[in-house]
């Protein structure tokens, strides 16, 4: 029997900077930025959220949307670049704030921004073998940007959950495909606050040869070409990386639309290409055609095929939709913005 | 707190897990192990709140110990459940917008840490049902 979408809940802290206003900190011109990023705005976490209640919350979104008993949970894997501990898991803490019992494996996710889809790969993989019931894939981040970094701009706070199994499906999973390479284009040594990057080198040697050819290797695979999709979602870093692979590969802008939250979201890093995926389920018909892929720094970009089914009708508006956690945002300014972000220390 | 005794209240901190007496169906958070109304005939059982309910009166804090001097100002309130017990807990929400009688429902959110160091301490705070 096929693995697939069970259910999925997202979660979007209510604070948000403009662009304009990281710019005016720091002396640049906001337009070019903006226009150049294709980013606006960005997340910001609340003083007390943290990647773990962002991953509680969606995890809840998620429980909720299908009325899910959470003790069918056989497994738990949160992906984050931005664990609170360095040692203990963030998995163990959603696991007992949803209501698991303690017969369960759950594990901590780790490879920049792709680390939640691995998580789903985890859980097809468990599930579909039949060593566990349901698993459940989650993207959290409050991701960190050095201030006055490029990444300022964009390094923003969000998490998606996503409960994989057999029965009942929402979205079939129909193939994946991994590329993997030893690329230095990002990366946060032990105990650094901020990560350092590759400037220029994270386009071309990273995030597009890698998206490229998960993307094309997963198309070769199944034999299907762009044009069989409803839909694509790519990673958002930004929003330019998505508009500019998506072409080179041959989707159109309109594929990409529903699921490109990056502008008025910036890149929720594990949660990014998931957050897209829950946008464009949010709005999916049955038997609309998903196509996914994920880019994680360092390197590498797991590609999916999906199919929505009947059941997506059934379970969509039974918890907050991406675009009504984007909706009625607070606005910060940078004084304020840094005392959420603890760039303040006391 | 000390680590213990947190991990002895996490399913209550987390999940809002109290108790209620089959007998005379008395709700209880924090959790009683027996029913002050029943005795030795109540029969306690673990209960799960639903996590909405509404201010029944609140205080807003300006000058608040070193662990909450960057929330400030915030809002500790006596919230009502809808099932009936009452508990002290944080409102996430503008000190403009609180009021008593405002429907509230729970959150997961980090009430405090033992020091940069040590353990975090995650819990159940409100926000209000409606958004602004």
């Amino acid at each position: 029997m096929s693995v697939g979408i069970i259910s999925y809940g997202a979660y979007i802290p209510r604070y948000r900077i403009r662009v304009e206003e990281i710019a005016r900190v720091w002396g640049n011109d906001a337009r070019i930025i903006s226009d150049g990023l294709m980013v606006f705005e960005k997340s910001v976490p609340d003083i007390d959220e943290d990647t773990i209640t962002i991953a509680v919350e969606a995890a809840n979104n998620a429980i909720k949307r299908a009325g899910i008993d959470p003790e069918r949970i056989g497994a738990i894997y949160t992906g984050s670049e931005s664990h609170p501990y360095a040692v203990k898991p963030t998995s163990t803490v959603v696991a007992e704030a949803i209501g698991t019992n303690s017969e369960l494996t759950a594990a901590d996710f780790e490879f920049a921004c792709k680390a939640g889809t691995a998580a789903i790969q985890a859980c097809m993989g468990l599930v579909g073998s039949g060593m566990i019931d349901l698993g459940m894939a989650i993207g959290s981040d409050v991701s960190q940007g050095a201030p006055g970094d490029a990444l300022e701009y964009t390094a923003a706070a969000g998490g998606v959950a996503y409960i994989i199994g057999k029965d009942e499906q929402a979205a079939e999973i129909e193939s994946t495909y991994s590329f993997t390479s030893d690329t230095p284009d990002f990366w946060r040594r032990e105990g650094m606050t901020y990560p350092e990057h590759g400037g220029r080198f994270t386009g071309e040697p990273a995030y597009f040869k890698h998206v490229t050819s998960a993307a094309n290797g997963l198309l070769e695979k199944i034999g299907t070409k762009p044009s069989d999709y409803d839909y694509a979602i790519f990673h958002q870093p930004n929003g330019k990386f998505p508009t500019r692979v998506a072409k080179m590969l041959g989707f159109s802008k309109e594929q990409i639309k529903p699921g490109l939250v990056v502008p008025r979201l910036g890149n929720t890093y594990s949660g990014s290409c998931m957050m897209g995926l829950a946008a464009t389920l949010d709005i999916a018909k049955p038997g609309d055609r998903i196509f996914v892929t994920s880019f994680g720094s360092g390197a590498g970009s797991d590609a999916f095929s999906i199919t929505v089914t009947d059941r997506i009708d059934d379970i969509r508006n039974s918890a907050p939709s991406v675009e009504q956690l984007l909706a009625n945002p607070i606005y910060l300014n940078y004084a304020d913005y840094a005392k959420h972000k603890g760039k303040i220390k006391f | 707190m000390t680590v213990p005794r947190f991990w002895r209240r996490l399913k209550n901190l987390y999940r809002l897990i109290g108790t209620r007496c089959e007998n005379c169906s008395e709700y209880y958070f924090p959790p009683r192990n027996m029913c002050p109304e029943c005795r030795r005939t109540g029969q306690v059982v673990p209960f799960k709140f639903n996590g909405t309910g509404e201010v029944v009166t609140y205080t807003i804090i300006h000058s608040a110990g070193k662990d909450y001097a960057k929330h400030t100002p915030y809002i500790l309130a006596i919230i009502k459940l809808d099932e009936g017990p009452r508990l002290t807990a944080q409102v996430i929400c503008s000190p403009d917008d609180i009021h008593t009688g405002m429907k509230v429902k729970s959150a997961f959110r980090k009430l405090g840490e033992e020091s940069e160091k040590g353990m975090i301490y995650y819990g159940t705070k409100f926000m209000p049902q409606e958004i602004k």
